[in-house]
């Protein structure tokens, strides 16, 4: 006679230390095999959208930093964008370096964050302080341009709020030396010990076909073997004129779109993204921070989406003008949101500890799954 | 050392008693107290960090202030728990820990209890700690604990065949389960040790030194996953179950818990030294002989012992900071599918050694 059994549900969190945030997920456990899993979401919502549309359109930047906190150059970045093509405008072109040198430099920071707690998630703790020492740095040099740490509210509509400071450039220099062979550190600590890849090889495969329909983006659909990003594919600002790579999955270690590719196809993004940074260096021009706007902002009639490749993947943001000061309405589309409803899917069969692996090769940031 | 004790009071309970306890105050809590802030400034060494500095000298005090802050805290039951296994598991835990020393020869001098089973008494008594971590797990009725334990009771009785495997092959080289003969057997120089074939000088010597080098990496390896050290910390694997088994306890329990984790950490590095790196034996010889000075060598001992103990602690250490977690089927892999066959084979292949 087969012993009666039943599935346990499992809270886990929101106060749980790997769901990266105030997750909560409803886990039905078959003993150690996971039947399923609910995320529930919303314990940070802050109004965002709403709050927007009481705010000119310069107040909503710091909100914008809100969002991703670990990309906030990134948000601001974005809306910026978003606005001024609303608003049909060109900046100047010493803007758009400055932009894409901060946008790269937060996506090495944020990478950073995403691998080293990673390793915490499966169990190895020292990559993590090794990932934090490097962001240091990039902190550094974001402290000596704008004096913030993590938000910045440095892109500004139409420019930015400083220029760099006379050191960054020599500085940022020395930094992209030191970090190409912090990365090599990196990778044979954590990249290729036998353990993690036994951990994260062959568990969570995203096929491409279901990445595609759940509209995951950035380094999770890039690891499923889909080479698109929004730099190189609807290019903005000026990544049009840089040199680089986009680097897929390709299954090395176990199947294409495991843990793995989502794991490695982040660090060598970071490895493109020095590539960017330096490129952009030695192109920067000198020239105004700022265009030629009024301070109150009022654009057009109409709607504008715009879309930009956030560290997570595309962080869209919908503008609808009515004329007036404030946004009609703005709505965002946040990778983290998007990413993490495929997650049920990726669990299924696997055990517990998969499910901490699987959700942090998503790599979501609570802040803007809620928003 | 119970019989010098027992002399000199003369009454065998009193003698029995502090004979049992001494080891406890002598050493395991001074050792818990060094090793839980050796810990957290090795982690800090590797992780480009410095480590408690502010409590004393660089930190000197931490653990000892983080004891009497445990001491102070309120002692929290959970509300739906068992209270009498809640409170018993880590009484449990502990004792199955601390009477591991008893027969653990710390120099020729002492020996909690000089019985001949040693080693099997020892395997043995270090089962009861799954009892209490079920216990523990089971009791404190919370999911996390219940996920704990279970993984903890498969993953300490899986990795004690192996251990019990590389022991036996060992026992057909020294001909005894005494730990404090096996000890005295590996005297005075470093190649009488057993990893490098034992005392006396033959052939047969040479042959087993490859086959005790796989005994001791074997039973390094399943001493880590009883102990519950990285890789193998699957049942307080802190990033998914929160702090396995012992989530719910907090002040003085979860005290014993922890001070039971050190004191294993030291009782397997103990082991494997005795067993396979001459236990209290000095590798160069004594001082004391040398000098006549016959006072001077059980010190010496026992300053050795220490030695070879902490230096395979700080290995668990080192790797428990580099090292990330295996999954628990992947644990199980290990244990089932590679370190049994191994020690098998290196059992049945010492056992022609030896008749050789």
């Amino acid at each position: 006679m087969a012993l009666k059994t039943e599935e346990m549900v499992l809270n886990m969190g929101p106060q749980h230390p790997s769901t990266h945030g105030v997750l909560r997920l409803e886990v039905e456990l078959d003993g150690e095999l996971v039947v399923n899993v609910k995320p529930h979401i919303g314990y940070l919502h802050r109004c965002f959208e709403k709050h927007a549309e009481a705010m000119n359109y310069n107040q909503v930047v710091p909100y914008t930093d809100r969002l991703d906190y670990l990309a906030s150059m990134y948000n601001s970045f974005g809306y910026a964008v978003a606005v001024e093509r609303l608003l049909g405008i060109q900046v100047p072109e010493r803007v758009d370096y400055i932009r894409v040198i901060m946008g790269e430099l937060q996506r090495i920071a944020s990478h950073l964050v995403a691998v080293g707690t990673y390793g915490v998630d499966i169990g190895a703790f020292t990559p993590f302080l090794y990932g934090f020492r490097d962001r240091e740095k990039i902190l550094t040099l974001f402290e000596m341009t704008c004096g913030a740490r993590l938000l910045y509210n440095y892109n500004w509509v139409g420019g930015l709020s400083h220029d760099l400071h006379p050191d960054f450039v020599p500085m940022t220099r020395e930094f992209l030396k030191y970090f190409k062979g912090s990365l090599v550190e990196f990778n044979n600590l954590l990249s290729f010990n036998k353990i993690f890849i036994e951990r994260t090889a062959n568990v969570g495969v995203l096929p491409l076909d279901t990445a595609v329909n759940y509209g995951i983006t950035g380094p999770n659909l890039r690891a499923s073997g889909m080479k698109w990003d929004l730099r190189k594919n609807d290019p903005y600002s000026v990544y049009d004129r840089f040199d680089f790579e986009i680097p897929v999955g390709r299954g090395e270690k176990g199947t294409t779109g495991d843990c793995w590719d989502r794991y490695y196809v982040r660090i060598r993004e970071m490895e493109e993204s020095v590539k960017i940074i330096e490129q952009a260096l030695d192109q920067l021009p000198d020239g105004d921070i700022q265009s030629a706007i009024p301070k109150r902002i009022k654009p057009p009639v109409g709607s504008v989406y715009a879309r930009v490749e956030n560290p997570k993947g595309e962080l869209g943001y919908f503008i609808v003008s009515d004329g007036s000061a404030n946004p009609f309405r703005l709505k965002v589309r946040g990778p983290s949101f998007v990413n993490l409803a495929v997650l049920g899917e990726l669990c299924k069969g696997h055990l517990v500890a998969d499910i901490i692996a699987i959700l942090g090769s998503i790599d979501i940031v609570l802040g803007e799954v809620d928003r | 050392m119970y019989n010098l004790l027992n002399n000199l009071i003369g009454n065998e309970y009193v003698a029995a008693v502090i004979a049992a306890a001494l080891p406890l105050f002598v050493f395991i809590l001074p050792f818990a107290l060094a090793a839980v802030l050796l810990e957290r400034k090795v982690s800090a060494f590797m992780q480009d960090r410095l480590g408690p500095n502010r409590t004393g000298y660089r930190g000197l005090l931490q653990t000892v202030a983080d004891i009497l802050k445990l001491i102070q805290k309120e002692d929290i039951t959970a509300t739906d728990a068992d209270k009498k296994l809640f409170n018993l598991a880590p009484v449990l835990v502990f004792a199955g820990s601390y009477a591991a020393f008893a027969a653990i020869p710390f120099s020729g001098a002492y020996i909690g209890s000089n019985i001949d089973l040693g080693m099997f008494f020892i395997l043995a008594i270090s089962s009861i700690v799954v009892a209490g971590i079920l216990m523990g797990g089971w009791a404190s009725n919370n999911k996390y604990s219940l996920l704990g334990a279970m993984r903890s009771a498969a993953q300490i009785i899986s990795y004690e065949i192996p251990t019990a495997l590389v022991v036996l092959s060992l026992v057909l080289v020294t001909g005894t389960l005494s730990l404090s003969k096996i000890s005295e057997q590996q005297t005075a120089y470093f190649w009488n040790w057993n990893i490098l074939g034992g005392a006396g000088l033959g052939f047969s010597k040479l042959l087993l030194i490859p086959f005790m080098i796989v005994g001791f990496v074997i039973i390094y390896i399943s001493t880590l996953a009883e102990v519950n050290r990285t890789p193998f910390d699957i049942p307080e694997a802190e990033s998914e179950l929160v702090a396995g088994f012992h989530t719910e306890y907090s002040g003085m329990k979860f005290a014993m818990f922890f001070l039971a984790e050190y004191a294993n950490m030291f009782a397997v590095s103990a082991i494997v030294a005795t067993l396979f790196f001459g236990g209290y034996q000095s590798p160069f010889g004594y001082l004391g002989n040398t000098l006549h000075i016959s006072w001077l060598v059980p010190l010496e001992q026992f300053f050795w012992f220490t030695v070879k103990g902490m230096f395979f602690v700080l290995v668990q250490m080192w790797l428990r900071w580099t090292l990330p977690r295996l999954r628990v089927d992947q644990l199980m892999t290990v244990c089932w599918k590679y370190l049994i066959p191994y020690a098998f084979v290196n059992l049945i292949i010492v056992g022609l050694i030896t008749l050789l």
